[in-house]
């Protein structure tokens, strides 16, 4: 069987946005990083139900043990990423704000493993599911959804398509791309777990056609492959444009189905998974070692030694930037995240969480926008929207009230992607536009 | 240190666009107009052009700082605004004449109705049809070019064609016939146009519908004589009218299918003037009337979100 890959995507996605690229760390390997003196693993990673904490004070943990669970179906444990003693159990200011509980681990230096850390075996979907619900495995991208309600779809639909995101299509992030260069076989044995249990006839590796030695590496471990297994694994090289790692403009790009809005990618018998969330669920089998570290990008025009760095859940920011060799120049502005999705932070106390996968450290000069000026009606955030809005006219109708119009025009759509503010010559925040029109309207259809 | 840290909402990345450059490449792409106004009609042209520019930079100076409202000048928009209302004007026009109309486009059409991104009607337009309406004899008298023996016409293209005469296409192609300052030079407006659209400064939907429903209405009004529907096409303002005046960000939709409705109604509104009314030019007043009907338009073709094909709402 012929190795097939796709060299333009398949489907036309309206909009987006000609980002730089930025990629600045692509050629720089992983590098693993010293153990800090303290974490502080926050109970809720995730999108769903938060975990409360399973420790108390004083209790010993090692690396891999569970320290927060939540009966809730949607939800996902939270483990040890440290071997130490729990020191306090806090109410943390959240990424994106408000507070959640969060449990400080003070490190003993020995990383001493926990003992049920053992190998598993899966023979089943129902196994498969369970493994990835045990190894608190979420969505990697930035989404944070629970990977075993994913695995785990409605009995009513049939799932025939796996995508595979390694479109990365953030500026400076290159977490995925280090990924698929340095964990390859990982890559694919994940892929065959989920394609064999949940029996899914076609795979697609999404990726954007700026990784040229990803797409030929995979390309050539899968060719390796293929004798073994049956159907190939298909290499989708997409152009590169932001955002055609957003879930839906990637299934629409890949397989022109469109997701519903209000719908998820199962009803249209797809499963999107990004490509380390889909490797760790490979290591885990084979290892059982949970979610407990994650690679990232520090990267930005402050930081003095960019780096990709794999760090233990819970590892502050502010040692993040100390590890980094500090600061050239005053930061002006923290990103957890890309440039166009991530969230700017109010000081240093962040710390990595499961779905983070960069650090930005901007100087003053980038951190400073040009102040908003009055809409021009120039079009461009409409052209710009990859969900087919218009970003100016929701901006309007917000401000009067008019839930109704609001409703008609589809707010609720909005994925803040960031395309419309990118391109306004306006330089308006219509992001933050977007998030009070859908406050309006949700308070207004509320009434 | 901490507290010097920007919190802002994502993105944190701007592509740079701003609308002084926006105004920037209008203005280039319209130079190439006003040198050829200055070949055809001499050095008056430049007094026009500049009044104008001038007046309407200062109207919006002093009218914001009157009004006590942050200034704008420096996005440059008044400047386009003056140079599309110079380009409308004979050459011969009082300038206190085009002073009147810079501040009937500046302070009525556009400050009165909170500035840029809030008129409801093209300024540059409304200043001409005020003029016309007020001055219409010196409005209407349009002097020779520079090229042409003072006695072998008197009409412009528009009224040749009104009485079944066709122009000649090359006169018509780089200029040299009676029209206003900036409207004559068909391939000088072109470039420009061109420049805006490889600028993505516009889209080519506007100038593309609204000048082919004019050849299309004029290919069946004369019985499909192309002669004279390329005549049509080049004549009067409409080249001038669809590349600058009728994508006017403000007064034309910001939707894609709404730009095609409204550059149709466009081109039929300019045809039917015409052809079948008693005034031998159409293009502003097409202009203006669909300039009032962009909300409707609007409305009628809100692009329908992704995702929602099969969803009823
Ligand atoms: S991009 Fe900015 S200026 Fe242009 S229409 Fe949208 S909000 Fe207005
Ligand atoms: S309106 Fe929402 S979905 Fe559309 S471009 Fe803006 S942020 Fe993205």
């Amino acid at each position: 069987m012929k190795i097939k890959t796709v060299l333009s995507p398949n489907g036309h996605v309206h909009g987006g946005a000609k980002v730089p690229h930025r990629k600045n760390t692509s050629e720089f390997k992983t590098e693993i990083m010293p153990t800090p003196s303290t974490v502080t693993i926050p109970m809720q990673m995730h999108i769903g139900a938060p975990c409360e904490p399973t420790v108390k004070v004083g209790d010993k943990v090692k690396i891999g043990d569970i320290i927060g669970d939540s009966q809730a179906f949607v939800s996902a444990p939270v483990h040890a990423s440290v071997s130490g003693t729990v020191k306090s159990i806090i109410d943390f200011p959240a990424q994106n704000g408000g507070y959640i509980k969060a449990v400080v681990i003070e490190s003993d230096g020995q990383n001493e493993v926990s003992d049920s850390i053992i190998e598993k075996t899966v023979t089943s979907a129902a196994d498969l599911v369970s493994a990835a619900r045990e190894s608190g495995l979420v969505g990697l991208g930035g989404a944070g959804f629970p990977t075993h309600i994913k695995l785990s779809p409605k009995s009513d639909v049939r799932l025939d398509t796996l995508i595979i995101n390694a479109a990365e299509c953030e500026p400076y992030i290159t977490t995925d791309y280090r990924e698929c260069m340095e964990n390859s076989e990982d890559i694919l044995g994940g892929i065959y777990l989920v394609k064999k249990h949940l029996s899914i006839k076609n795979v697609y590796i999404a990726i954007e056609d700026n990784k040229p030695l990803a797409i030929k590496l995979l390309a050539e471990k899968i060719s390796a492959m293929r004798s073994e297994e049956g159907e190939p694994i298909r290499i989708v090289k997409l152009k590169s444009r932001y955002p055609q790692g957003a879930e839906k403009v990637l299934i629409q790009a890949v397989t022109k189905r469109k997701v519903p809005s209000g719908c998820l990618p199962a009803d249209v018998g797809c499963i999107v998974m990004n490509v380390t969330s889909v490797a760790l669920l490979h290591r885990f089998i084979k290892t059982g070692m949970p979610l407990v570290n994650k690679r990232i990008t520090v990267d930005g025009s402050a930081i003095n030694q960019p780096k990709n760095l794999l760090v233990p859940i819970g590892t502050s920011v502010s040692d993040i930037i100390e590890f980094c060799n500090g600061c050239k120049s005053i930061p002006g502005k923290i990103i957890m995240g890309g440039p166009m999705m991530g969230m700017a932070q109010p000081n240093l106390l962040p710390v990595i969480q499961k779905q983070n996968n960069a650090v930005l450290i901007l100087n003053k000069a980038d951190a400073t926008k040009k102040e908003e000026s009055a809409c021009i009606r120039c079009g461009r955030c409409v052209s710009a929207c990859p969900m087919n809005l218009m970003p100016t006219l929701i901006e309007r109708l917000a401000s009067i009230n008019d839930v109704e119009s609001l409703d008609r025009i589809g707010v609720t759509v909005c994925m803040e992607c960031g395309c419309c503010a990118f391109n306004c010559p306006a330089s308006r925040p219509l992001v933050q536009y977007m998030r009070n029109a859908k406050a309006v309207y949700r308070k207004g259809i509320k009434k | 240190m901490d507290n010097k840290l920007h919190v802002s909402s994502s993105p944190h990345l701007h592509s740079g666009a701003s609308t002084t450059k926006i105004m920037l490449d209008v203005i280039i792409a319209l130079i190439p107009a006003g040198i050829m106004s200055v070949v055809l009609f001499g050095f008056r042209s430049v007094a026009v052009i500049f009044t104008c520019v001038l007046s309407c930079i200062l109207f919006e100076y002093g009218f914001q700082k009157i009004s006590k409202k942050p200034t704008t000048v420096c996005n440059l928009s008044a400047v386009v605004t003056g140079l599309l209302l110079a380009y409308n004007l004979p050459v011969g026009i009082p300038l206190w004449m085009a002073v009147i109309g810079c501040a009937a486009a500046i302070i009525v059409v556009k400050q009165c109705f909170g500035g840029i991104g809030q008129n409801f009607a093209n300024p540059a337009i409304v200043g001409r049809i005020v003029m016309l309406v007020s001055f219409s004899s010196a409005m209407s008298t349009f002097p020779p070019t520079v090229f042409m023996a003072d006695a072998v016409t008197t009409a412009t293209p528009m009224q040749l064609l009104a009485n079944d005469q066709t122009p000649d296409v090359l006169s018509l192609l780089w200029g040299n016939h009676q029209g206003t300052l900036g409207e004559t030079c068909a391939i000088a407006l072109i470039i420009g146009g061109l420049y805006l659209i490889i600028k993505r400064v516009i889209s080519p939907v506007i100038p593309v519908c609204f000048m082919g429903s004019v050849f299309v209405m004029a290919l069946i009004k004369s019985g499909f004589d192309i002669n004279f529907a390329v005549c049509q096409l080049l004549s009067g303002g409409l080249i001038l009218g669809a590349f600058f005046m009728a994508t006017d960000y403000t007064t034309s939709p910001i939707n894609f299918k709404g730009k095609i409705v409204f550059a149709l109604g466009c081109g039929i509104i300019t045809a039917c003037i015409r052809f079948w009314a008693n005034l031998p030019e159409g293009v502003s007043y097409a202009i203006l009337l669909m300039n009032i009907t962009v909300p409707l338009i609007e409305r009628i073709t809100t692009p329908r979100p992704f995702g929602w094909e099969g969803i009823k709402k």
